[in-house]
């Protein structure tokens, strides 16, 4: 990211930078500070730390990460983040982007309407529609080989749908704003060329769309991943539980051991960090697209 | 998760093909062929379906359960219209409702008073051309990466009684988290931290796209770099300012996770949205009064979300 243009002048009083740079340092090391305490105390013995006190240093082991790994099953968790988390993102972004090609390719009296309908989903509170929605969801078959509770309550494809449901608003808003950009003289070049309407949106839009989409789809995953409401009320067998939500489980079985529940908590956390870490310029972008220039 | 509403769009500068107008670039559909026009509709109704189905029907239905005496389990059909009844009731004899307001403007008040300035501060400081700025940067806005639930979880390494961080340094014996006259400060600590690096975030996007001219012609004029950001770079954000105003309104609004994973909103820890949510999947299923809680918080939000979407589409159209 390149800063800002200043004004341009370079100053010649320094302490000014000085006093600028040691409170930024002060306030970016106090907020990593909770996150290290985690992954500090995730590598200590819970016995070392229990008589010596947490402000201590020693105890180094990694039993932590072991002990939590089989006890809290994580790795059965984590494939059940995934089969939410990867059809979701990408069920939302198809969606999403159909709904704004149109938007922004046909002038429409509808269209503000729809774009409206689709943000303002997205803003709802999600509590406030939790009464009739589990109730649906409680009432909707499914077929035994789509899910063991035969409802939609408890399955994957129940949480997929409302995940993708309140996500899709926050993409087609986006993805109409970043279409609306494109130049005009693609389609017309596309339709010189006969393409139909499902290839100008297949073939000549949605390539362009590619950095939109990266940002897009980074975001998503990491919020899809993070859900926690949804999950938590719309399932109720534990062992389908995904990451996120199992924490809450977890927290039991760990109760009296902070050094667990570190090791838990760092491993729920890595796979958002490494997408943070990988991707940092796609997830800020995915943020922020729109409320620059760029 | 979607607790972190968006934030788009707020253009600073339309692209300039972004301003073509009626009949420019906009075709109009009766010009198209049958098979267009059937993959338009397609295009559209699946996804306006599902959101429809699972969001705005819900809503609806929210704030039509909140007038009856449904209890959940029996038919439709026996159910009995009461009016405003359970609105009377949420306030007058559930108490846990006064405490959850208080808390829920607590939350605004600490994002709106606090976080939000605090964040916005950060964003201006970082707006400068400065070493290391994406060092800074990177720290503030990790914890935004992380879901609240988790964010419970750490900072319960800090608070536990025993095993807690700062009872370890500063020897007090106070439960942070299960104290009911302490609790809410230690989550709002919490919320705020992640809040602080969201609205940094968004802030220094919009700073980004103020044009740089301005500033230009201000230091020209002999404005000074304090002035410069109140008389011209503020007002000229006026789009961003509300967005960040009524990201903090709604996610106050919204709060749920962190108290949840606490306590499950009890002890001192209430809020609306883990009242709806008790009443619902919690021993007492009162769907027609935990929907009437339900309506205030749509009321409520609906509301800063129209004021969302006036601002973010009056700035796209221009």
């Amino acid at each position: 990211m390149t800063a800002a243009v200043s004004t341009g002048r370079r100053r010649p009083v320094r302490p000014a930078r000085v006093a600028l740079h040691l409170f930024l340092g002060t306030v970016a090391v106090g907020w990593l500070f909770p996150i290290l305490w985690a992954v500090l105390t995730s590598f200590r013995s819970y016995e070392y730390t229990a008589a010596n006190g947490y402000v201590s240093l020693g105890g180094w082991t990694v039993d932590n990460y072991v002990t939590a790994w089989r006890t809290a099953e994580f790795g059965k968790h984590f494939l059940n983040s995934a089969y939410i988390t990867v059809p979701a993102v990408l069920l939302t972004l198809f969606l999403a982007s159909c709904v704004a090609f149109v938007i922004a390719r046909f002038s429409w009296k509808l269209n503000i309407a729809l774009l409206g309908l689709f943000t303002a989903a997205n803003l709802l509170p999600q509590q406030a529609l939790l009464i009739p929605l589990f109730r649906m969801f409680t009432e909707i078959p499914l077929p035994a080989w789509m899910s063991d509770s035969e409802l939609l309550y408890d399955s994957y494809w129940g949480l997929i749908l409302v995940n993708v449901a309140f996500q899709c608003g926050f993409c087609v808003f986006v993805l109409s704003n970043y279409m609306k950009a494109l130049p005009h003289e693609l389609y017309e070049a596309a339709m010189v060329d006969g393409a139909n309407v499902w290839r100008q949106y297949w073939q000549v839009t949605m390539p362009l769309c590619r950095p939109a989409l990266a940002a897009l789809a980074t975001l998503e995953v990491t919020w899809i991943y993070n859900e926690f409401f949804w999950a938590t009320v719309l399932m109720r067998t534990g062992d389908k539980f995904p990451v996120t939500s199992s924490l809450n489980n977890l927290r039991g079985e760990f109760f009296t051991d902070n050094n667990l529940v570190s090791a838990g908590s760092v491993l729920v956390a890595i796979p958002t960090l490494v997408i943070f870490f990988l991707l940092q310029k796609q997830f800020v972008r995915g943020l922020t697209l729109g409320a620059s220039k760029g | 998760m979607s607790d972190l509403p968006l934030i788009q769009a707020d253009r600073a500068v339309p692209p300039p093909a972004a301003t073509t107008t009626k009949g420019g670039r906009g075709r109009r559909l009766r010009l198209l062929s049958r098979t267009d026009r059937v993959v338009i509709t397609l295009m559209v109704l699946v996804p306006l379906l599902l959101v429809a189905g699972l969001v705005w029907l819900p809503a609806v239905a929210t704030v039509l359960l909140s007038g009856t005496n449904w209890d959940g389990i029996g038919p439709i059909s026996e159910i009995e219209w009461v009016g405003v009844k359970n609105y009377d009731d949420v306030v007058n004899i559930y108490p846990p409702f006064v405490p959850a307001v208080q808390n829920n403007l607590l939350w605004l008040a600490a994002l709106f008073v606090v976080a939000t300035p605090f964040g916005m501060f950060l964003a201006v400081l970082l707006d400068k051309e400065i070493r290391g700025s994406r060092f800074y940067q990177t720290a503030l806005y990790l914890p935004v990466v992380l879901s609240l639930a988790l964010i419970g979880f750490v900072w319960q390494l800090i608070y536990s009684r025993d095993q807690g961080l700062l009872n370890g340094v500063f020897g007090g014996e106070t439960d942070w988290y299960g104290d009911p006259n302490v609790n809410i400060w230690a989550v709002l600590v919490a919320a705020g931290w992640r809040h602080v690096g969201y609205i940094m975030l968004l802030y220094l996007a919009g700073l980004k796209g103020v044009d740089p001219s301005l500033r230009e012609a201000a230091a020209v004029d002999g404005s000074s770099e304090t002035s410069t950001f109140f008389r011209v770079v503020f007002p000229v954000m006026r789009p961003i300012n509300i967005i960040v105003l009524v990201v903090t309104v709604i996610e106050s609004l919204r709060a749920f996770d962190l108290v949840w994973v606490i306590n499950k909103g009890r002890n001192g820890l209430e809020l609306i949205s883990a009242l709806v949510t008790q009443n619902v999947v919690g021993e007492a299923s009162r769907i027609g009064f935990g929907s009437a809680l339900a309506t205030i918080m749509l009321a409520v939000s609906l509301v800063f979300i129209t004021i969302y979407l006036w601002t973010v589409m009056r700035e796209g159209k221009r």
